[in-house]
């Protein structure tokens, strides 16, 4: 059983990340504060139930992500999947994927930076429905395990991969939509030969 | 009776084709590190001789290095702080 006492030294460390996350989650600065401290209020709360020895991170998101879907989700009880388009495998690789080659020597890391801003990234993961988001967030942004999502969200393993795939598909079109408003995807870049669906009728560089 | 060499070529086309169609499909279980060492060796041995391959996955890898660093980097506003560790008994020092 862990000690309360303890608790602060051991989870303060792990503010960053939980803000960072809550910011993500709520899009809203205010928000994420309340978020956050509502957080740690009930893990410092709660600490006596946490089994010392087990991931710790893990657990003060499981709070973090369960206190969001309770507070925050009350007023909109939907499913959300069917808001999601269905968008082709590695949709932004089909359309940028060329770029350093084009460029000599430039890496695919370098190109990206230049593509999008830090604010364009954010709001990209934000646009997606919570549901992927969080998904996304807890396994990309934050490294977390298929297994320790599905633990903090409370689903299985198979509905982690199915979101997390579906979300990253979506996060990418919304990227390249930046990378196209922005005019710095060059023409001649789009519609790849095995476009699925009606994606790659979207015009470039308008 | 022994296959002629276009045939045996074309199989070894339809071969190499499968090991994409498989390693595509698992890229991102690689990424995600969620692959038994034994399939992670075999997705590395095509990657090895798989240029298209390759690019997927360097591309991809890439592109969550850019997202998760531009996603972490918010800076906790020191009244937060300053708040919670009051609320939790913290003494800063």
């Amino acid at each position: 059983m862990a000690d309360q006492a303890t608790f602060a030294e051991s989870a303060m460390e792990f503010m960053p990340s939980l803000y960072s996350a809550a910011l993500r989650m709520t899009r809203n600065p205010a928000d994420a504060e309340d978020l956050v401290q509502e957080t740690y209020l009930k893990a410092y709360r709660g600490y006596g139930s946490y089994q010392e020895g087990t991931n710790l991170k893990a657990w003060l998101y499981r709070i973090l992500t369960n206190t969001f879907i309770n507070r925050y989700r009350q007023a909109k009880r939907r499913p959300e999947e069917t808001d999601l388009d269905d968008v082709e495998d590695f949709y932004l690789y089909r359309r940028l994927g060329g770029l350093e080659e084009a460029r000599a020597g430039r890496s695919a890391e370098d190109e990206l930076l230049e593509l999008f801003t830090a604010d364009e990234v954010k709001e990209a993961l934000e646009a997606l429905p919570e549901q992927f988001r969080i998904a996304v967030l807890l396994a990309d942004v934050e490294g977390f395990s298929y297994k320790e999502i599905a633990e903090i969200l409370d689903i299985p393993i198979g509905t982690v991969m199915s979101r997390l795939h579906r979300g990253r598909k979506n996060l990418q079109k919304r990227l390249y939509e930046f990378a196209t408003t922005n005019g710095l995807v060059a023409r001649g870049t789009d519609a790849p030969e095995e476009t699925v669906g009606g994606a790659g009728g979207r015009a470039v560089g308008s | 009776m022994e296959p002629v060499d276009e045939q045996s070529e074309a199989e070894a086309i339809a071969a190499h084709g499968r090991d994409c169609r498989e390693a595509l499909g698992e890229l991102y279980e690689f990424l995600d590190g969620e692959l038994t060492v034994e399939r992670k060796e075999t997705i590395r041995g095509h990657l090895d001789g798989c240029y298209d391959c390759l690019g997927t996955f360097d591309f991809e890898a890439e592109l969550r290095a850019v997202i998760s660093s531009h996603c972490r980097k918010d800076q906790v506003p020191d009244d937060l702080r300053r708040r919670i560790a009051e609320a939790l008994g913290v003494t800063d020092a």
